[in-house]
């Protein structure tokens, strides 16, 4: 598996888009301290941006990865190698990669501006571990989606779709919940919608340090008692761990019995 | 003139004619209680080092009670300690611990009642249930001391300074701590309160009631249960304040309800849950405030008319401001918003296009308050500039014609 691993690794770092992310996020961190000037508040924008578009490359770049690397992937195949290191080693391959470009690529100009001295160092380290976890849950949702469709272009599609419907329209649909059941007690409802989407799960994550203040406005025991006190972080960052296992899984599972 | 003259000679006869009665542990006055009743007025007490274990001290004679460093009257647990019923008198470098707690009677270290011209500096009050309950006076000066307390419920504590019905007041550089209110004034009038810190209390930092023509500046207000509340007063002006870090569902660094006439200025307001809420203001300006990441700036339930926010700096708030009719009657004009996104084509420092505070996700949260959870997600981002572009659930002519594009009060 670390054979394949590496072989994915080296082969993406090697790419042009690896580079082209890694000078995205490069430039991004720049310009955002640049304007800025200070790292907290460049923290703020920063949120909003990892959280989408974190997601949309990873789902994109695995999708891409899968269907470009089809016939090599068929070649192993051949070979006397366990399926599932194979997929493994090229899951985990993408992920790091990916990972990879977005720490270097903020890492950089943040150090450069003096992260070390500033207080926002926790909301910053917090963002980049929330971004890394999401490319892995997005690279690991996008090979389930690419795994069950053989056609590239509905492979796409529904990646995209996915993204789309994690990103946008869950949030739409909580809302207009929210509205539609106003009279009933929602708040346990609410966290619980939270948790089943990983978009929203890091973006409560961040907001629980960023504007805890905000958040506390609300009266409610279970809000009060998960945004209070550290319960909340602990169970968010635990189920964003189930987020990144059980696509995993089901990768191992579909695996199993698909027919190359 | 003459009045100052009066005075003048009414104090000199009185240090002429003054003796000092010492008490400690090893002179002939072993207890306060004993040197109160054989002193005059004029004279000073003066309480060497140790601790005096005495309870409901009633002093009627206008004497000043000095206290040496490591003086303290220890109430056990079980009354009052020091009740003042006279005028001209002075307190000084005494510390009290341990007054009990009653359900029905406020136990204060130090009591006044219907006095005048009086001075209450530099004691320590530690353990109280009430620091210094003040009622009925005037002129008093109340300085340099801090109060604390260690009580869990608002049942069982009491305020710092409680002043019910006085005037003239002046209250400075006093900390505050660990009670349920920190300052507590009740049909106060004309006194100024600045430079004291009142701080981790379990109610309010400050609570005004019914208190007209006072003026509080300089103050810090922080980590309080509830904030600050001015309820019911009139002609009030507040400047050079500091608000923070006041967290809870109702929780505010300010609330102001039913206040007329108001003046606030030079604020900060910096990560409370709501910076300013107002219920049934009127005519208030609201002038060089800095709102700095608060969870709202600022939150105007009904009935507030005429209230003026100018140059006031609204600074990364999760909400700027939330608003709970469609009808306006205030006015926003030649504030910063660091959320505005206009342009400023003419070079003039006023944006081009006016600022729309309320958002229409700030109005949703009003409705539905568990929407919360969906703060900054790309939807709401989405929704909020659909609003932006054409508004219908917020007022629309709620807006700051010309917002400033630079930081005022920095």
């Amino acid at each position: 598996m670390l054979k394949i691993l590496k072989y994915s690794f080296y082969d993406l770092m090697r790419s042009r888009w690896s580079y082209v992310y890694f000078i995205f996020y490069l430039l991004l961190g720049f310009v955002l301290l640049f304007l800025n000037n200070d790292v907290s508040k460049a923290v703020i924008t920063l949120m909003n941006i990892i959280i989408v578009l974190t997601p949309l490359i990873g789902t994109i770049f695995g999708v891409m990865y899968y269907y470009n690397s089809r016939e090599f992937t068929e070649l192993l195949l051949a070979q006397p190698i366990n399926r599932s290191k194979i997929f493994m080693g090229q899951y985990i391959g993408i992920s790091l990669s990916l990972t990879l470009s977005l720490l270097l690529g903020l890492g950089i100009p943040f150090v450069a501006y003096g992260l070390f001295k500033s207080a926002a160092i926790f909301d910053f380290s917090l963002l980049l571990v929330v971004g890394s976890f999401l490319n892995f849950i997005f690279v690991a949702l996008s090979y389930n989606i690419a795994l069950s469709t053989e056609n590239k272009i509905k492979g796409f599609g529904y990646a995209i779709l996915m993204w789309l419907f994690l990103a946008v329209i869950y949030d739409g649909l909580f809302l207009i919940s929210l509205m539609i059941f106003n009279d009933y007690p929602l708040d346990k409802f609410s966290l619980i919608a939270t948790m089943f989407n990983p978009i929203d799960l890091s973006r409560i994550l961040i907001l629980l340090k960023l504007d805890i203040s905000a958040l506390l406005g609300y009266t409610g025991a279970v809000f009060r008692k998960f945004f209070g006190t550290n319960v909340g972080m602990l169970i968010s960052m635990f189920i964003l761990i189930l987020w990144v296992v059980f696509p995993v899984f089901r990768i191992n599972r579909k695996l199993r019995k698909k027919d190359f | 003139m003459k009045f100052k003259i009066f005075f003048f000679l009414f104090f000199s006869v009185l240090t002429i004619s003054a003796k000092q009665i010492e008490v400690c542990h090893s002179c002939t006055i072993k207890t306060i209680s004993e040197a109160i009743k054989i002193s005059v007025a004029g004279d000073e007490i003066f309480v060497k080092k140790g601790i005096y274990k005495e309870q409901n001290i009633i002093i009627d004679k206008s004497i000043s009670l000095i206290g040496e460093k490591g003086a303290v009257i220890d109430g056990e647990n079980e009354g009052g300690i020091l009740i003042f019923e006279t005028d001209n008198f002075t307190i000084k470098g005494i510390k009290i611990i341990n007054v009990g707690i009653s359900y029905t009677i406020d136990y204060a270290a130090i009591k006044v009642v219907k006095a005048q011209n009086f001075i209450i500096e530099d004691c320590i009050l530690e353990g109280v249930f009430f620091g210094i309950l003040i009622e009925k006076s005037k002129k008093g000066i109340i300085r340099n001391n801090k109060i604390s307390s260690n009580r869990k419920n608002e049942a069982s504590s009491g305020n710092g300074i409680h002043i019910w019905s006085g005037s003239e007041m002046e209250i400075y550089n006093n900390e505050l701590f660990g009670l349920r209110d920190g300052l507590y004034f009740e049909f106060v009038k004309k006194s100024e309160i600045y430079k004291n810190v009142s701080h981790d209390n379990i109610r309010y930092g400050l609570h005004f009631m019914f208190s007209n023509h006072n003026i509080y500046h300089h103050n810090e207000f922080r980590n309080n249960g509830a904030g600050v509340a001015v309820m019911f007063s009139k002609f009030i002006t507040m400047y050079n304040n500091t608000f923070k870090l006041n967290w809870g569902s109702a929780s505010y660094g300010l609330l102001l309800k039913e206040i007329y006439d108001a003046e606030i200025y030079n604020n900060l307001f910096e990560e409370n849950t709501i910076g300013i809420n107002g219920e049934g203001c009127t005519r208030i300006n609201y002038t060089n405030n800095t709102f700095l990441r608060n969870g709202w700036a600022v939150k105007i339930a009904g009935a507030c008319y005429a209230n003026i926010f100018e140059k006031n700096d609204f600074m990364h708030n999760s909400l700027d401001l939330a608003y709970n009719s469609k009808v306006n009657d205030n006015k926003f004009e030649n504030n910063y918003w660091s959320e505005y996104t206009g342009y400023d084509l003419d070079k003039d420092g006023v944006g081009d296009i006016p600022y729309r505070p309320v958002k229409l996700f700030s109005y949703i949260v009003n409705k539905t308050p568990e929407a919360l959870v969906l703060l900054r997600s790309l939807f709401v981002d989405i929704i909020n500039f659909s609003e932006k572009v054409s508004p219908v659930f917020t007022p629309d002519n709620l807006m700051d014609k010309k917002p400033i594009m630079k930081r005022i009060n920095d």
